[in-house]
C-alpha cells in the first residue's frame, strides 16, 4: 500500500457493514503494521437506515481523522449511496451489488458484483454479506494483501464459523478476479 | 451532668440549632437510643442527610457524618453503601429534602431495596427556608407560599414508600417517643431499605400560620389525628380520611438487598474469567 | 508516556469511550455511578462489564445527579470513582460537582461532549462544554481539565485524571467529544510499569487529632477514608479545619483561597501542551481535542504553501497554560482559534495572548468536525 489509503463502506443497518470496516482496519494494524482509524456514523438507528463505517490506513499516525478522499467504497443499498457517496476520488474504486444499487456516477471505477445473490445462494445465510464482501474487496483492491484481511475476519469471526467465513470471503474473492479478467 | 448515649454526640457542637419545642430532639433521641440498644460501633455508622433543618443532625453526631446537598442524600448514602456494604448507613431528611426535590432518589432507593435505614421527618414544611408549603402540607394549609390556603394535594410518605418497593415501611408519631424508637429499631435491624416516616412539628413556620403556635397544641394536633395500623385495618376509607396510619406499615423479608444481588454480579463476573 | 523497547504491549483497536473506561480501570477506579448518555454510554457498557470482573462497584442509577452522588459517596470510603456523561449531564452534575469541589473529594467526571444547548446533537461532535467545565458550578473553585486528541493519550490522560483527583483532592474533568469517543484506532497499552498511579494523601496522626481540612498539612490536607477510625464532618457549607460550618468571613476567604491555591501554585507540575512548528510561525493556531488534528494537517498544509504556521495545542485545558501562550504570541501576525463551538476558548486566547495581532475563530457546529482546509482558508486570509 502506498501512504495514504482512505475506504468507506456503506450499506443499511443490520448488513454487517461495521463488522467490515472494522477487519480491513485490523488486518491493516495487526498484520501490516500499519496504523489505521476507524470511524462508524453513529446514530440510534441501528437497523435499516443508512449506515456506513470510514476506514483510513496510513503508513504514519493518522492526524486528522475523517475521509476527505476515498480511494475505495463498497455500497450495498441505493440509499446510501445517494447519502454518502461524497468525497471520493474521481478513481476511487466502487464497489456495488447491482440487484440493490442501481445508479452511480460512472465516472468512477465502478464494479458490480452480485453479492448478496452469491451469499444467498451459496453461503445461505445473509451473516456472510460481509465476508463475501471483504473478499471482494481483497480481489478488486490492493489495500492490504488478501492473506491480512482473511487472518483479521477469521480473527474477528464468531467461534464455529470460521470454515464457513473463510468460504465466503474465498467465494467473494474469486468472483472479483473473474470480474477483472483474472483467474483465481 | 451525664447525659445517656452521650457517646454518640458532639457534645462541643451543643447547642444544636433547633428551635426549642422542635420535634427533632425526640427523634435524635430516638435514632441514637435504637443505635445504642443494637450496640452499633460509631465507627462503623455514617449518618447522612441533605440540606433543611433536619439535615442539620449529622453535625451532632460523633460518627461518620455527611451533610450533601439539597435532596440527594440517598444518592450518595447509595454509593457509601454500595462501596462498604458491611457498614451501617443512615440518611435522614425531610419532607421537603425526601419527597420534593429529592422525591427521585427516594422512590429508587425504595426500588433498589439498598440496605439503607431512612428517617423522613415530616412536619408538613419547609422550615429552615421559611415556610413555603412542601408536598406533603395538607390542602388549605397556610404557608409562605399559599398565604390564601394551600391549592396543592399532599402525599402520603408512607404509601409512596410501600408502593416504590421499600422493604420495611413504618410511620410514628413524634409524641410517641417509645413506639418512635421501637420502628427505627426495627428500621435498623432490616436487610433492605427502611423507611421511618415520623410526623413531627414545626410551630414556628407552619403552627404559627395555621393557628398551632404552641408546640403542644401542634403535636396534639396532629396526634389526634393518627390512627393505629391495627385499627387502621379495621376502618373504611371514608373513615380513614385525613387521618395518619402508624405503626409498621409494611414488611417484607423475601426480595433480595441490593449489595447482596450485586455480590451474586462479582461472582459470575469472576467465575466467567 | 515513554516508548520503552523492553516493554511488550498489547496493540488493540478501541473506540475511545472503551479506552477510557480500559484505562479508569488500569488507574485502579473501583467505582462506577452512570446515567445513560449519547454519546458516552459505551463507557457504562464497558464498566458494567469490567468492574465486577475485578471485585469493583457498578451503578446505574435513577438520574445524573444521584450518579454524581454515588460517586462521591464512594469516594469519602476511599474508592477511586467515576462518573461519565455528556453535555446534558454533566449540566445537572453541576451542582454536585460544586459539592465535591468543596469538601474536596477526588472523582474524575468524563464529559463526551456533543453538540448543545439543551438536547442538541446527541449524536454528533461539538466541544461547547469548556467553559461550563470551567465554570458550569456556581462559585469559585479550581478547575482541572483534560482534553486528549488521540488514542493513546486518551489513555495515558484518563489515568492522569485519577492521579490529578487524587492528588489534589478535587474533582478532574476528562473533555473528549464524540469523534474521539467513537474513533478507533491503534492503541499500544502501556505497561503498568510506565506509568505511576497516585494515591489520596491520607491522614498518620491520631484519629482525636486529625481535622480534614488541617492547613498545617499544607494547602491538601490529608483525607481519611470512611470507617478507618477517622470519624469526622463534611458539609458543602463554609466550613473551618474542622469540617464544621462556619460563618466567619475571615475563613470563609481563607479556606476557598487554599483550594484554588492547592491547584494553582502546583499547575507548573501538571500543565501540559503539545507544539508544532510554532518556533518560527508567524500564525498560530490554537485549538484542543480532535478540532486540533485537523489544524495539525491545516499546519502541515500551510507550510507547503510557504507559510509559516505553527500549533499551540493545551492538554491541560484548564488551568490553561498560560505563560507558554503568552511567549509563544509575543512576535506573531496572528492566532487562528477553530473550535467545535462558536467560540469559547477563544476569549481565554484574547485575555492571556500578549499581541496586538489578529485573533480569529474557526467556528463550527451542528455535527461535522472542522476539516483541515477550513482552518487552512483561515490561516491564508490572516497572511
Amino acid at each position: 500500500m502506498s501512504g495514504h489509503y482512505e475506504a468507506r463502506f456503506a450499506a443499511v443497518g443490520g448488513q454487517g457493514i461495521l463488522l467490515a470496516g472494522d477487519v480491513l482496519a485490523e488486518a491493516a494494524i495487526n498484520y501490516e503494521g500499519l496504523y489505521a482509524a476507524d470511524s462508524p456514523t453513529y446514530t440510534a438507528q441501528v437497523r435499516g437506515g443508512p449506515t456506513k463505517v470510514d476506514v483510513i490506513i496510513d503508513n504514519k499516525r493518522i492526524e486528522f481523522p475523517r475521509t476527505t478522499a476515498i480511494d475505495f467504497m463498497l455500497c450495498l443499498a441505493q440509499r446510501s449511496w445517494d447519502r454518502f457517496a461524497k468525497d471520493l476520488k474521481d478513481d476511487c474504486i466502487v464497489l456495488i451489488d447491482p440487484s440493490l444499487v442501481h445508479e452511480v456516477d460512472e465516472k468512477y471505477r465502478v464494479y458490480r458484483l452480485p453479492v448478496i445473490e452469491i451469499t444467498k445462494k451459496k453461503m445461505r445465510k445473509m451473516v456472510f454479506t460481509s465476508a463475501v464482501s471483504l473478499g471482494a474487496m481483497a480481489g478488486l483492491t490492493n489495500i492490504v494483501k488478501p492473506e491480512s484481511l482473511r487472518k483479521a475476519l477469521l480473527k474477528k469471526a464468531p467461534r464455529g464459523t470460521e470454515d464457513a467465513n473463510k468460504k465466503a470471503f474465498q467465494l467473494g474473492y474469486d468472483a472479483a478476479l473473474e470480474l477483472l479478467g483474472k483467474s483465481g | 451532668m451525664t447525659i445517656r448515649l452521650a457517646h454518640y454526640l458532639r457534645m462541643n457542637h451543643m447547642p444544636h440549632m433547633w428551635c426549642p419545642g422542635s420535634g427533632i430532639g425526640i427523634i435524635v433521641k430516638g435514632i441514637l437510643t435504637a443505635f445504642d440498644e443494637l450496640s452499633i460501633n460509631k465507627n462503623d455508622l455514617a449518618f447522612i442527610s441533605g440540606i433543611g433543618c433536619t439535615s442539620r443532625a449529622p453535625g451532632y453526631l460523633d460518627m461518620y457524618t455527611l451533610h450533601t446537598t439539597h435532596g440527594r442524600a440517598l444518592s450518595f448514602a447509595t454509593g457509601v453503601k454500595f462501596s462498604r456494604p458491611d457498614k451501617n448507613v443512615v440518611v435522614i431528611s425531610g419532607d421537603g429534602d425526601s419527597t420534593a426535590i429529592g422525591g427521585n432518589h427516594l422512590i429508587h432507593a425504595c426500588r433498589r431495596n439498598i440496605d439503607i435505614t431512612m428517617i423522613i421527618v415530616n412536619n408538613n414544611i419547609y422550615g429552615m427556608t421559611g415556610g413555603q408549603y412542601s408536598p406533603t402540607t395538607p390542602t388549605g394549609a397556610k404557608a409562605a407560599t399559599s398565604p390564601w390556603g394551600n391549592a396543592d394535594h399532599p402525599f402520603d410518605v408512607s404509601a409512596l414508600c410501600k408502593a416504590a418497593g421499600a422493604t420495611y415501611v413504618a410511620r410514628a408519631h413524634v409524641g410517641s417517643g417509645v413506639q418512635l424508637q421501637r420502628l427505627i429499631k426495627g428500621g435498623l435491624e432490616h436487610k433492605g431499605f427502611a423507611v421511618i416516616e415520623v410526623l413531627s412539628n414545626c410551630h414556628t413556620q407552619y403552627g404559627r400560620r395555621n393557628r398551632l403556635a404552641d408546640p403542644i397544641d401542634l403535636i396534639n394536633d396532629v396526634a389526634k389525628k393518627t390512627v393505629n395500623v391495627r385499627q387502621a385495618v379495621k376502618m373504611s376509607e371514608e373513615e380513614l380520611e385525613g387521618k395518619y396510619v402508624v405503626g409498621l406499615i409494611h414488611k417484607d423479608e423475601s426480595r433480595k438487598e441490593y449489595c447482596e444481588a450485586y455480590d451474586e454480579v462479582i461472582k459470575r463476573a469472576t467465575a466467567s474469567r | 508516556m515513554d516508548k520503552n523497547k523492553n516493554i511488550e504491549r498489547k496493540v488493540v483497536f478501541w473506540p475511545g469511550n472503551i479506552i477510557v473506561a480500559e484505562a479508569a480501570i488500569a488507574a485502579g477506579c473501583r467505582f462506577f455511578g452512570g446515567y445513560p448518555i449519547t454519546p458516552s454510554s459505551e463507557i457504562a457498557h464497558v464498566m458494567s462489564k469490567r468492574l465486577p470482573e475485578v471485585k469493583g462497584k457498578f451503578i446505574q442509577m435513577e438520574d445524573e445527579i444521584a450518579a454524581m452522588g454515588a460517586v462521591i459517596g464512594a469516594s469519602l470510603t476511599g474508592m477511586k470513582a467515576m462518573t461519565a456523561t455528556s453535555g446534558p449531564g454533566f449540566s445537572l452534575k453541576q451542582e454536585n460537582i460544586g459539592y465535591a469541589c468543596m469538601i474536596e473529594a477526588p472523582c474524575v467526571v468524563v464529559n463526551v461532549m456533543r453538540g448543545g444547548p439543551s438536547t442538541g446533537l446527541p449524536t454528533a461532535i461539538g466541544q461547547s462544554d469548556i467553559m461550563q467545565a470551567r465554570w458550569g458550578t456556581h462559585g469559585d473553585r479550581p478547575v482541572i481539565a483534560l482534553t486528549p486528541a488521540y488514542s493513546d493519550e486518551v489513555y495515558s490522560e484518563t489515568i492522569r485524571a485519577f492521579n490529578l483527583a487524587e492528588k489534589f483532592r478535587t474533582p478532574v474533568f476528562l473533555l473528549i467529544d464524540e469523534v474521539l469517543g467513537h474513533l478507533s484506532e491503534r492503541l499500544e497499552i502501556p505497561d503498568p510499569s510506565e506509568y505511576e498511579l497516585i494515591e489520596r494523601p491520607r491522614p498518620t496522626v491520631k484519629p482525636e487529632d486529625y481535622n480534614p481540612y488541617d492547613p498545617s498539612f499544607g494547602d491538601v490536607p490529608p483525607i481519611a477514608d470512611y470507617f478507618s477510625g477517622y470519624r469526622y464532618h463534611t458539609t458543602g457549607l463554609n466550613h473551618d479545619m474542622t469540617g464544621f460550618p462556619t460563618t466567619s468571613q475571615e475563613l470563609g476567604q481563607s479556606e476557598q483561597e487554599r483550594m484554588i491555591r492547592k491547584v494553582m501554585s502546583k499547575v507548573d507540575e501538571f500543565e501540559s501542551y503539545e507544539e508544532y512548528m510554532t518556533e518560527d510561525a508567524d500564525i498560530l493556531i490554537v485549538t484542543f481535542g480532535s478540532t486540533a488534528r485537523a489544524a495539525m494537517v491545516a499546519v502541515s498544509d500551510a507550510r507547503a504553501a510557504g507559510i509559516k504556521a505553527g500549533l499551540f495545542r493545551p492538554i491541560t485545558l484548564w488551568p490553561f497554560p498560560e505563560d507558554k501562550l503568552r511567549e509563544l504570541s509575543k512576535n506573531i501576525k496572528g492566532i487562528v482559534v477553530p473550535e467545535a463551538n462558536l467560540g469559547q476558548l477563544i476569549y481565554e486566547i484574547q485575555r492571556v495572548a500578549h499581541c496586538d495581532a489578529p485573533i480569529v475563530g474557526v467556528n463550527k457546529v451542528g455535527g461535522v468536525p472542522i476539516y483541515p482546509n477550513e482552518i487552512l482558508v483561515k490561516i491564508k486570509e490572516l497572511v
